[in-house]
């Protein structure tokens, strides 16, 4: 499998050094002559310093018989410009762009690119695990964005303690699935009932998130505070 | 009329002013405060300061709603990223984005978006002033061709104004005839 990376920097060097460990066939395009030349030192000919933003460029890569083209850029428009032109211009079957700013990502999925990595979201993602702002964590999303993997801990005054999932009324498109009580996974049952410190995945769409944080932790008006 | 002007350089500082000359409600954002001394005393328009191609900052300028979108700054692709995100997240009906990159250029407005390109058009330009045959009065302008929702084809410039009431076609095809463009399609 033939794999194109834009953009030597850090994300670039060691994605690079991962992938040629595991013995795929790749080229590593950064425009930077000195940081070109530099990773070359170390992992051979298969930097070319080149933009990859330039369609003769790409083309130069071999992007017509590339199956994956990876933008890891630090700037988010090069990285769809990537993307775009090996999308539309040489129909590379999947392409993958690093985004910081989190608004670009339904933007960027729209334009066709495939596959959003964030370094911005998965931060803030790790970030929630431990100081739990809103309590709901994000854990991931689905579908192209449309749907949430969310997981919601039950704390001492959530309304669902001592309930029934029939007792609780979800809007559709939200459904509770799998419970976290201790070490233990459960799937849940009709006659599971919710306990304090249980922790509860959901899958939900982003619309119903609200209702879902008023029937597993409350409401949302002291959400302000890290519990 | 609202027309949003991303990057107040030379042609946006031109540009903005003249348009508000004309009636048009602009609004010019640039990173650089400095930019906006480009503008005359009399620039009726807002200046605002701030990256345009965060849509927080669109939205906070008031670019929701615009009827004109132009994407001017010196970078190809903050001008690509600008403009498709008015086309698609703003709702903007004419956008058009500065790309001098004459292959992206091209490649965009097969994509959709009219794209202006300053290299094209100095090179068409001094040909034609040296007489030679492939010099072109009006060039670099590609309207969108593609399926973008900005794919109103009045044109923000006057130069393209002749064809005007054809399909974007005719002009496309245009600048691919003049030799430098082909060769560009070629290599794309």
């Amino acid at each position: 499998m033939y794999v194109i990376i834009v953009g030597g920097g850090k994300v670039g060097y060691y994605l690079t050094k991962e992938l040629l460990a595991a013995g795929h066939e790749l080229v590593l395009m950064e425009k930077d002559a000195r940081r070109a030349h530099q990773i070359a030192d170390e992992v051979g000919s298969i930097v070319l310093n080149r933009d990859g933003c330039e369609g003769k460029h790409l083309e130069e890569a071999g992007a017509k018989r590339a199956a994956i083209v990876a933008a890891v850029t630090g700037d988010d428009e090069d990285n769809l410009v990537v993307c775009q032109m090996a999308k539309h211009h040489f129909d590379v079957p999947k392409t993958i762009a690093r985004v910081n700013n989190p608004r670009n990502e339904e933007l960027f999925r729209h334009l066709g690119v495939d596959e959003i990595i964030s370094p911005t979201r998965m931060a803030l993602a790790a970030i929630e695990q431990d100081i739990p702002v809103h309590e709901l964590l994000h854990l991931a999303q689905l579908q192209g964005g449309d749907l949430e993997l969310i997981e919601a801990q039950i704390g001492a005054d959530s309304p669902a303690i001592g309930r029934r999932p029939a007792d609780i009324t979800l809007p559709d498109g939200c459904s509770l699935f799998v419970l976290i009580r201790g070490d233990q996974a459960q799937t849940i049952k009709p006659d599971t009932i919710f306990q304090a410190d249980d922790k509860v995945l959901a899958i939900s769409r982003s619309e119903c998130e609200v209702e879902l944080h008023r029937q597993l932790i409350g409401e949302e008006a002291v959400g302000a505070e890290a519990s | 009329m609202r027309t949003i002007i991303v990057g107040c350089g030379r042609v946006g500082a031109e540009l903005a002013a003249r348009l508000a000359g004309a009636g048009h409600e602009v609004t010019v954002l640039d990173l650089q405060t400095e930019a906006f001394s480009r503008l005359p005393e009399t620039f009726s328009g807002q200046a605002v300061r701030g990256d345009g191609t965060d849509e927080d900052v669109l939205r906070r300028a008031g670019a929701e709603g615009a009827d004109n979108f132009l994407a001017l700054t010196e970078g190809d692709n903050r001008n690509v990223l600008a403009a498709q995100m008015a086309a698609e997240n703003l709702g903007i009906p004419n956008v058009v984005a500065k790309i001098n990159d004459p292959v992206r250029a091209a490649a965009y407005s097969s994509l959709g978006i009219a794209t202006i390109c300053r290299t094209m058009m100095m090179v068409d330009a001094m040909a034609g002033y040296l007489g030679s045959p492939t010099g072109r009065a009006q060039a670099g302008v590609n309207p969108p061709t593609g399926h973008h929702p900005g794919g109103d084809h009045s044109s923000p410039t006057p130069a393209v104004s002749e064809s005007d009431g054809q399909s974007g076609s005719a002009l496309i095809a245009a600048p691919a005839a003049a030799g430098s463009g082909t060769s560009a399609r070629g290599e794309g």
